[in-house]
């Protein structure tokens, strides 16, 4: 059986005031894929996920989702921290936040709140304002708002930006665990590539408004990142871990 | 007490004040949660435009404060009150304009009737002259108001913390964003009729400031906030009426004066709680 494309972009393009910001970008994320976005500032990533959630309709091109609905990660949120919202009330919107009228107390509702909470491990601040919460606590409220409702891919727009390492590791092996546990493909963007290159299956690239992918192996390589960011880059191995470095000074010894 | 409650003023006035209270404090958690209090001033000072021209066409001044609102809110859905900077430019040359024009017309109620009585109703509003006639029409509004909120509540309460997950969920966020000006457009005529137009964002966002402070669950504070207006403005009407022995006119004081100044100390007492419990 082949594998089902749970999202297909075709020849995408999208024109701001006379620049192409996405000229013809086509890729797809199969099922249970963990796929990272890369590409230099200006690149086109915000504009292309907006194109993936439905925000902006492009000028030309498709896009085709499959299988259930798709969860989604802001980069930030601005919530003020007495913002009366809590993480569980941020959670619960993951489930019907669309619908019209008031819901009803229901047990069922609160349960699987809890379950995702405990999922994320944010069930310790579940009652907590969101605004209070620090940028790694607040990553995971976002996460399980965004999967509450059992999506079959999750965007995540730039979810490191704002995090330490020590979160940023934690938050990127949070959704490696979850998209095995509910057969969820990842789509993701990230500068900071470092903690997400052992989960990665595939890499998609965008520069000057064009998508190249290939396999982790393929585009994580000194010559092609350089490439990509017109900059000096180089893919280390360092006691067996690949590590993405920048800068002209770096030597390799 | 017995002559309070007799006087047919005082009981339109307290079924004006509570409808007023009930809608104003449920819309106003949402003013204050979606950092809309400034357009609840923009409603109230463009609603002294339509009360004033209400009072030179003889028609009863909500009428007036209805219909500006409803214009107004469609006006600033256009504007874009959410952008910072297109507001603070459109804001001061719309609202300049608005208040000169409603200064002329204000100047023409005067000079027609030889009385301050329109300048006064507008601006601090005159509960004990409403019409009980308009009673059904208020009623009809403040219900609407309170069943829209149910409606939008939780696109409504997404949409104020983070329009764009709204929208990738499927909100319509630019309808509902104009649904909840015409709905401030609705309260804050309601909250004028009681207080008039210049106190009437106090009405709006007072209570509602205060119910937040107790609670973190926005439907919770509605409940508190409608309760907090409630209070105020029934002891506000209480007051008025004690105050007709005063000094020193014997004549009484203005109810827009006590309500405001009851909002003023909840405000206070809340504040203090809050900062009494760390």
């Amino acid at each position: 059986m082949p594998p089902v494309r749970v999202l297909t972009v075709e020849g995408a393009t999208v024109t701001f005031g006379g620049r192409r910001v996405l000229d013809g970008v086509s890729f797809s994320v199969e099922a249970g894929e963990f796929v990272g976005l890369i590409g230099a500032n200006g690149a086109g990533k915000t504009t292309l996920f907006r194109v993936v959630l439905g925000l902006l309709k492009p000028s030309a091109g498709t896009v085709r989702h499959l299988g259930r609905r798709v969860g989604y990660v802001p980069q930030k949120v601005a919530i003020e921290p007495d913002a009366p919202l809590r993480a569980r009330d941020l959670v619960a919107l993951g489930l019907d936040g669309e619908r019209f009228g008031v819901r009803l107390p229901s047990r069922s509702r609160r349960e699987r709140v809890d379950r995702m909470l405990e999922a994320v491990g944010a069930a310790a601040f579940a009652d907590a304002r969101v605004g209070t919460l620090s940028g790694g606590e607040q990553q995971r409220v976002l996460i399980a708002h965004a999967l509450v409702g059992q999506p079959s891919l999750l965007v995540m727009d730039e979810p490191l930006a704002n995090l330490d390492i020590k979160s940023g590791h934690e938050i990127v092996e949070l959704v490696a665990r979850l998209a095995v546990e509910q057969d969820l493909a990842v789509l993701l963007s990230a500068h900071e590539m470092n903690a997400i290159l052992p989960h990665m299956d595939r890499v998609v690239y965008l520069a000057e408004g064009r998508a190249v992918s290939g396999t982790t192996g393929e585009v994580i390589r000194s010559d092609v990142l350089s490439e990509l960011y017109r900059y000096p880059v180089k893919v280390l191995d360092v006691d067996g871990t690949v590590v993405v470095v920048g800068g002209h000074d770096v030597k390799v010894r | 007490m017995t002559g309070f409650l007799a006087s047919d003023p005082v009981r339109v006035a307290l079924v004006v004040g509570a409808m007023a209270a009930v809608v104003s404090g449920v819309v106003g958690v949402f003013t204050v949660v979606r950092g809309q209090s400034f357009a609840g001033h923009a409603f109230g000072d463009l609603g002294t435009l339509g009360g004033s021209g209400a009072f030179l066409l003889n028609v009863n001044p909500l009428w007036g404060f209805v219909s500006v609102g409803a214009v107004v809110a469609g006006a600033m859905e256009l504007v874009g009150v959410q952008r910072r900077r297109g507001r603070d430019v459109a804001t001061g040359i719309v609202l300049g304009a608005a208040l000169g024009a409603a200064a002329l017309l204000l100047y023409l109620d005067t000079t027609r009737s030889s009385t301050t009585g329109a300048a006064v109703t507008v601006l601090f509003g005159s509960i004990f002259a409403v019409a009980s006639g308009s009673l059904p029409v208020m009623a009809g509004l403040a219900g609407a108001g309170v069943l829209a909120v149910v409606a939008l509540y939780r696109p409504l309460l997404l949409s104020s913390f983070h329009p764009e997950l709204a929208s990738v969920r499927g909100v319509p966020v630019r309808a509902v964003t104009l649904g909840f000006l015409v709905l401030m457009g609705v309260t804050v005529s309601l909250t004028s009729m009681v207080v008039g137009t210049i106190l009437s964002p106090a009405l709006l966002v007072g209570p509602a400031a205060c119910a937040l402070r107790l609670s973190r669950r926005p439907g919770v504070a509605m409940v508190l906030a409608a309760g907090i207006g409630l209070v105020v403005t029934w002891a506000g009407i209480a007051l008025a009426y004690a105050s007709a022995t005063w000094p020193p006119s014997h004549a009484g004081w203005p109810v827009s004066f006590f309500v405001v100044a009851l909002v003023f100390l909840a405000y206070l007492g809340v504040e203090a709680g809050a900062a009494a419990r760390g």
